[in-house]
């Protein structure tokens, strides 16, 4: 039974809100329902929510252990987003923090057995990569006009040039949603199902008898490493995923490069 | 292998680590083969789940009110704490800091005050040991000079009463001489005046 790799990703309904359209037959129109994924999505930011407020309920000017960790994270993803977009991105940090840690809390806890894993889903990461170039888009227009088309025109090249370079320029733009998402989701897709087969040949070998359990030992220290090295994807990604965001934020700002 | 082509004819993308697995006894195919129909039966159809179009709406929907949710929680209520927080923090440290300096300064000017201080006493105290130097010598050679001066005027008179005496001495020697050459004169050759004799001393006084 545990041994699908797939099995993990499955959406299953925890309870459903109702059908909405279709011809009343099973299979059409939009289900909506309160699935495990929504449950994590509500857990992911539960855990943020409640973490921080509590933490730093106190106030204290030398923080508790708890507080400085929320002053870690705060600091961590302010600077990276200073450190990218300038002073003028500050006003995006609010937005930054958010996917930040809402991507690093929903990847660890992808990391416990049983949990489900909110990123693996595309359409969840492709929606925060739309979002993402949605503010970045409209943020770009409204503050620069159409002077934000500047970011395709690369300032310094000849103007022969330009002909190759404002499209690449464009399709490099237009595919920045698809990297983010992709990379996000194939991260964590892959690595759980690594996971899950090495995990699974554990169980495989040990049921060809004694020699299969000695053998086993080599699939669980893969099992082990695998589960460091996911642990290190999942904060890897989450911080991947917001230093890209500041960058193209950074694009919105100041699009002339 | 039975199991991709199960897969294959579910329709679900076909997972190649599954067959490194290798030779799967029969029962255990049946129990996958089993639940691959499971997800079948659900009414989401059996593709790859992560693809799976007719669980877009639910998660978007949930999606958008969890992470909407953060959104403003984290924009309006946590990181504006936690923005106070390290602000006042930065402050406090500033202000201590800041209170640090002044103190420093005020101790660097009570050093400074106190070595001007000294060193104008030293130099005072130069000034008025030459100054009581000075006058003791002074009055010392005052006295002095007073002290010589009295000792100068009392040898002097000392010298005119010795001279005084010295000069009524040889006035009444002749006297005395004269006397002596009466009563010597008289004695061996009878009465002689006063006046012969007087004439006589003076007659020997000039050879």
């Amino acid at each position: 039974m545990a041994n699908d790799p797939i099995h993990q990703f499955v959406i299953e309904d925890i309870f459903t809100l109702g059908t909405f359209g279709g011809d009343g037959h099973a299979d059409t129109g939009i289900t909506i329902a309160f699935t495990n994924s929504a449950l994590f999505m509500v857990l992911t930011s539960g855990l943020i929510i409640g973490y921080l407020l509590l933490s730093t309920s106190g106030r204290s000017i030398v923080p508790s252990r708890w507080q400085a960790l929320s002053e870690m994270m705060y600091e961590f993803v302010a600077n990276m987003v200073r450190g990218s977009a300038g002073t003028e991105g500050m006003k995006f940090f609010p937005f930054v923090f958010s996917l930040f840690m809402f991507i690093l809390v929903a990847n660890m806890f992808g990391m416990f057995p049983y949990f489900f894993t909110v990123t693996s889903h595309i359409i969840v990461t492709f929606a925060l990569a739309m979002l993402v170039m949605t503010v970045v888009v409209v943020y770009g227009f409204v503050r620069n006009g159409p002077k934000f088309l500047k970011l395709f025109v690369p300032s310094g090249v000849p103007g022969y040039v330009l002909p190759i370079v404002v499209p690449i320029e464009i399709v490099s733009f237009l595919s920045r949603p698809i990297s983010l998402s992709v990379r996000l989701f194939a991260n964590m897709l892959a690595g759980h199902i690594t996971l899950k087969v090495f995990t699974g040949f554990i169980v495989t070998l040990s049921s060809l008898g004694a020699l299969g359990i000695l053998g086993s030992v080599l699939p669980l220290i893969m099992g082990v490493a695998i589960t460091v090295l996911e642990l290190l994807v999942s904060a890897l990604q989450a911080y991947v995923f917001a230093v890209l965001t500041s960058m193209y934020l950074n694009d919105a700002i100041h699009p002339s490069h | 292998m039975a199991r991709i082509i199960v897969a294959q004819a579910e329709g679900e993308q076909p997972v190649e680590l599954e067959s490194v697995g290798g030779d799967h006894s029969l029962p255990e195919d049946a129990v996958l083969h089993e639940e691959i129909h499971a997800y079948g039966d659900e009414h989401h159809t059996s593709v790859f789940p992560p693809f799976d179009a007719s669980t877009f709406p639910s998660q978007l929907l949930w999606l958008a009110i969890t992470f909407g949710l953060l959104y403003i929680v984290m924009q309006r209520v946590a990181l504006p704490r936690i923005g106070s927080i390290l602000e006042e923090r930065r402050d406090r440290i500033d202000g201590d800091i800041a209170e640090a300096e002044r103190l420093q300064q005020k101790t660097d000017a009570a050093i400074e005050s106190y070595e001007t201080a000294l060193a104008e006493a030293r130099k005072n105290a130069h000034g008025i040991a030459e100054e009581t130097r000075g006058k003791i010598r002074a009055e010392l050679d005052g006295k002095r000079k007073a002290v010589e001066e009295d000792l100068g005027r009392k040898v002097a008179d000392a010298e005119g009463r010795i001279a005084q005496s010295k000069a009524a001495a040889l006035e009444h020697v002749d006297e005395i001489a004269a006397d002596i050459a009466q009563t010597v004169v008289a004695q061996l050759a009878g009465t002689v005046t006063a006046k012969d004799a007087r004439d006589a001393v003076a007659k020997v006084g000039k050879e």
